[in-house]
This record gives C-alpha cells, structure tokens and sequence, in this order.
C-alpha cells in the first residue's frame, strides 16, 4: 500500500518511471527500469561500432587482393575488435541487460530485483570495460581474434592484448553481477502465487541464463588474468618454451566460451517462448519441457567446450566423448524449436513485427543448430574447422538467434517500455530487410567454407569472389535493416504515449499496469491465481479477470 | 492480501536474517584458525620430504589445501550454519570445477594413447 502511495502524483496519476528526466537521475538510479534503458543505449552504441567494423571487412571481402586495408595486420585487428566488441559489450549484455533487467521484476510481481544497487553497479562495470574496449579500438586494436589463443597472445602479439584482457575481465563482472541478481531475484521476489511453473518461459530461460554466468565467467576472467601474468612475468603456464601447454588454455577458455554461446542464445528463447505463443493466441505447447530444456542446456552446455579443439592437439579420446556430448546439447534446443512449432499449429496467427523476427528467429537459429550438429562430428569438423563454414554457423545462432530475437523482442516490449507505438509498416519492412540480407550474407559463407576458404585471412583466391560479392551485397541490406529501427522507434518517441497497457493483448503480469509502467510497478500487492500464456479465449477472460481483484 | 503478502514477506527475510547472522562462538574461530596453521605447517613440512615422487608430493599438498579451503567454506565463510539451499550453491559450484579439471585431466592422460603425432 505505502509504495503506490509513494508512486502517486499529487495530481493522483501515477508517475511514471521516465518522468524524472535529471541527467543525476539516470546516472544514479537503481530503478531495474531505468538501469535497462542505460544499457539499452550502450548495447546499441556498441553495436553500431561493432557493426560498421563488420562492414569494413566485408568491403575489404569483397575483391580477392587486400586494397580497402592498408596491411593485412589491420584486418586482424578489425576482426578482432568485431568480435570483441560484438560478444562482450553487444551479445552477452543485450538481452538480460535490457529486457531482462526491465522485465524480471515486472514478470513475477517485484518492486524490482533483489539488489538494486549491485544492478546499477554491474551497469557502470560493464561501460568501464566497454569504454577501455573503444580507447584500445582508438589507439590501434588488438590483433589475436576474441579468443586470445596462445602463445600468440601471451609472446608474440604487439598490440594491448594486456588492455584487451582487463577489459574483459572487467566486463565479466558485470555479467556475474547480473546474474547473481537475476538468481537471488528469481528465489526470493516472487510474488504470492507465483509458483515456479507459473513462471513466464522468459524468466526461466534468464534463470538459466543466470547460472552459467555465476558458474562459467569467473573462468573467463582466471584465463585473462593469466595470459596477463605470462605477458608480463612470463609464468610458464601456456608457452612451451615456458614448460607450459596452449592447448590448456583453450580448455580455459572454452569452459567460458562456449557456455557463453548459451547466454547469448539462452535469453533469446526466452523472447521467442513470449512472442510465439501471444502472436497465435495460443498457450505454449510443453511449458515445463521449455522451462527444464533451459536449465538441461546451462548444464549440458558445460559439457561440450573440447569440440573447438578437434584439431588442435587434444586427445582424439576426449574429442570423441566432447563430440558425443555436443550431440546430446542439441537435444534441449530441439525440444524448443518443436514446442514453439506446435504452439503455431492451428493458432490464429497474426504477424506483427515482433512475429516475424520470432518466425525468422527459429528458421535460422535450427540451421545454425544443424550445422552445429554437422561441426560436433570430428571428422566434418577436420575439413571445415577454421573455415567459413564456421563463420556462417556461429553467426546463423549469434546474428540470425540472439541479435533477431533481441529485435523481437525490443520491438514486442517497445510499447511497454516507452508507452509509444511505431509504424507497423516500416517495422514489417525492416524485420523483412533483416531477414533477406542476413540470409545473402551468411547463407554463401556455408559455400564458401565448405569449398575450403579459411577464416581470418585478408586475401582469398580470386575463384571465391562471386559468393563473396553476394556476401558483402547481402551485408549492406542487412546494415539498412538494422538502421532502420532506430529512426522509427526514436520517431516513435515524439508523439504522446498511445500504447494503452496492452496493445498486443498479452497475458503476463507486465502487461497488467501502465505503459511506461510507474517507479513502483504496481499499485498493489500482486496475487497470481494462474499460469501464464492463458491464450484460449475463454479461459483468458475468466483467469485474467480475476488476478488482479485486489482485497489490500 | 497485503497483510499475507507482507507477513511472508517478512517470514523469509527473518529466515534469511537468522541464517545470515548466526552467531559462532570466538572459541570456535579460534580453534579452526588453529586447525589452518597447523595444516599449514604440514603443508610446509610435507614440502621437504622426499616421498619417492613429485606427484606423490602433489597429491599430499593439494589434498591438504582441499581441506584448509573447506573448513574455510564452512566455519569462516558459515555455510555449515546455512540453508540447504546454500549447501547446494556450494557444492554445486565445487562440482563445477571438478568438472573442469576431470575433463581437462581426461584430456591429459589420454593424449599419446594413439600412435599418431599430436593426437
């Protein structure tokens, strides 16, 4: 009672939580909210940077001779810093920062998360390493790729590889910090009746999430910090000159790396597991086997780091286990992409913008899975490893997954978090734009790396220059559909707020209060009396009307 | 509902108080420092004897590091005191490295099984 009271205006509307508009409002909130609308706008800002970077090397790409870089050294630093920059302040922040951050609370009925202070913390943790990210890109880059393999990194690169690691570590935190809130959130701030298989598939999929960050970054960190202590002090760990082995620092940092591959993909099923079933105006088809297959992929995910190493000099034993294992991964995401089909059968579906980057979302994350699958056997792995086929892979889950579901997802919640609409027309457009340039861009990659191009090189033989003209042609279009969302939604901005609480008639608690939702979220105690996704008509009608009779 | 809502509100967290501050006594904390610098001792000692073989030598200094680490985790740092939930979070995470050096170490030993270069 006493914190509607608080939330409440003189006037007796209630403020919402973007009418404080003081430049020290926004640096020193601990409203989840607010802290989500900060790292929204410094994900975008990075992957802008990240992007235009992209759009330099597919230029470069785009004739066999190296003639946009001067030397092929800073097309190293180029891929580098796309990766970099991509992956630790775009992907792995994206989604639980922003719409996790904004929506965990909300979901399950919280004030906000459990440590409000620590959430904030984990934003400015995570622009100190961001911040040290753009001064390196300034001051020339580093130039070993995101994966600081050794003993390049550790005894022959020149560049702030030293920075690069701090930067990183630095980040690290901040994601750990996330997902020590998001876990703690999740036990202890539910509301009464929120059991947990009354949970919405996105809060359980960010739970999941949240475990691999606690279990797996502070590994991350441990092998920054020693390729930092064999820089500088030479520890013999990863040098064999040394007495130490590379190899032990690819198990290093794999056990992060590919479990990290699940914090990025992990938060954009939890998008899609909202979007599908609201867009068919059905209930999710096997919730718990959804809700269980997110928990199975943050265990099993830690289970399969040995197939980056087929063939870098690990046991062919222990590839063989590692291989198996990443089969047996592919299994929880399967179930999803089932689930989420049979959600779609006989719905009345409806195609939004939110939908269709959700639609696009599963066709191309089940080709990125497939080829996976194709990448775990060892030996298609021993003729494409290091080759195109692996870049078209990772980014059909990485691009063509989170980054479509983080759209989605963005522009699902759009009306939530600024209370605006945008132009159906143009979002259509752009999801539509999105989907055709990211397929021209990747889909010859598969070709190229099967036909033998390897990755990371600044010249190629001039028979690969047709597809890899449709690539750079297919990246250009990509590039206009990423544009284009952020002048509509900023366009959006200007009008006065018309989104009502819930434009798409969605079920779930956030969809309950004011659009922008007030500092406090709700008015009064929140009591669940049901499940989510309780689509069928008449069931909706009956449920929902009485969840929120408040008695306080 | 908002006296229930409050009222367990305030179940959990005076739980969480109990657990969180639960009061050891001085005598206790003493005694498992004791335990730490005796164990400590024993890990210096155990460095100077020749037991026949460096991983021999290994295998006693981690084994004793194992020890000193848990009886920190569970007096200096309360988790004997604490809910189930936290014994979970503990050794869940213990397993978790156990994961990481038994896969490792799987790794290690079965390296030179095949008679190929590098594999």
């Amino acid at each position: 009672m006493s914190a509607s009271a608080h939330a409440r205006r003189d006037d007796g509307r209630p403020a919402d939580y973007l009418s404080d508009t003081s430049v020290a409002s926004w640096l020193l909130t601990t409203d989840h909210k607010r802290v989500g609308i900060l790292y929204m706008l410094s994900v975008t800002l990075f992957f802008f940077v990240g992007g235009v970077i992209a759009g330099l090397m597919r230029l470069e790409l785009m004739t066999p001779r190296g003639d946009v870089m001067s030397t092929p050294d800073a097309y190293n630093r180029m891929f580098t810093m796309h990766g970099v920059i991509m992956i630790f302040f775009f992907l792995v922040p994206a989604i639980p920062g922003v719409l996790g951050n904004f929506l965990l609370p909300l979901m399950i009925g919280a004030r906000d998360l459990a440590f409000p202070k620590i959430n904030l913390l984990s934003w400015y943790v995570y622009m100190i390493g961001g911040v040290m990210g753009v001064w390196i890109l300034v001051y020339g880059g580093v130039d070993t790729g995101w994966t600081f393999y050794t003993p390049f990194s550790t005894m022959y690169s020149n560049t702030y590889v030293v920075t690069a690691a701090v930067a990183v570590f630095i980040t690290g935190f901040s994601s750990i910090l996330t997902g020590l809130n998001f876990i703690v959130t999740v036990h202890t701030m539910r509301a009464p009746g929120m059991t947990w298989f009354r949970l919405p598939l996105f809060v359980w999929s960010h739970y999941a999430t949240a475990l691999i960050m606690v279990l797996g970054t502070p590994v991350l960190a441990i092998s920054v910090v020693l390729i930092g202590l064999e820089r500088l002090f030479q520890f013999g760990i990863f040098d064999p000159k040394l007495g130490g082995d590379p190899i032990l620092f690819q198990h290093l940092f794999w056990f992060y790396s590919h479990p990290a591959v699940y914090i990025m993909v992990l938060p954009g099923f939890a998008v899609i597991s909202e979007i599908i079933p609201c867009f068919s105006r059905r209930p999710i088809f096997g919730y718990r086997f959804i809700a269980f297959a997110s928990v199975a992929i943050a265990i099993f995910g830690f289970l399969v780091w040995g197939h980056h190493m087929f063939v870098s000099g690990q046991s062919m034993y222990a590839g063989a286990v590692f291989s198996i294992l990443s089969f047996l991964v592919a299994i929880p995401s399967a179930i999803k992409v089932f689930n989420w089909t049979a959600t779609l059968y006989k719905g009345s579906l409806r195609f939004d913008t939110p939908m269709l980057y959700a639609m696009g979302f599963m066709g191309l994350f089940t080709i990125g899975g497939l080829t996976g699958l194709m990448l775990a056997s060892l030996a298609i792995d021993v003729h494409v490893h290091d080759t195109y086929f692996v870049v078209a892979h990772f980014h059909y889950i990485m691009v063509g997954g989170t980054t479509m579901a983080y759209l989605g997802g963005v522009h699902f919640w759009w009306p939530k978090i600024t209370g605006r609409t945008y132009s159906e027309l143009w979002g259509k457009l752009s999801a539509l734009l999105v989907f055709v340039g990211f397929n021209l861009t990747f889909f010859p990659q598969f070709l190229l790396g099967y036909l033998g191009m390897p990755r990371r090189y600044f010249e190629y033989r001039p028979e690969f220059q047709v597809l890899n003209v449709m690539s750079t042609a297919g990246a250009s279009i990509l590039a206009v559909g990423f544009v284009l969302p952020l002048f509509y939604l900023l366009l959006s901005l200007r009008k006065a707020p018309d989104a009502g609480p819930n434009p798409w008639g969605a079920t779930g608690l956030e969809w309950q209060v004011e659009s922008p939702p007030t500092t406090h979220n709700f008015h009064e105690p929140v009591l669940v009396t049901c499940g989510p996704y309780m689509y069928s008509p008449e069931e909706a009608e009956r449920e929902y009307a009485s969840q929120h009779v408040h008695t306080a | 509902m908002q006296h229930h809502h409050q009222s367990s509100q305030l179940h959990q967290s005076a739980e969480a108080h109990e657990q969180s501050h639960h009061v050891i006594a001085v005598k206790t904390y003493l005694m498992i420092y004791l335990a730490l610098m005796l164990l400590l001792a024993l890990t210096v000692g155990a460095y100077f004897l020749d037991m026949g073989s460096h991983q021999i030598n290994l295998a006693v200094a981690m084994t004793i590091a194992v020890v000193k680490a848990v009886l920190i985790v569970l007096f200096f740092m309360h988790v004997y005191y604490s809910a189930p939930l936290t014994w979970i979070t503990a050794v869940g995470s213990l397993l978790w490295v156990g994961l990481l050096l038994a896969f490792l170490l799987a790794d290690y030993f079965s390296r030179g099984w095949l008679d190929i270069l590098g594999k």
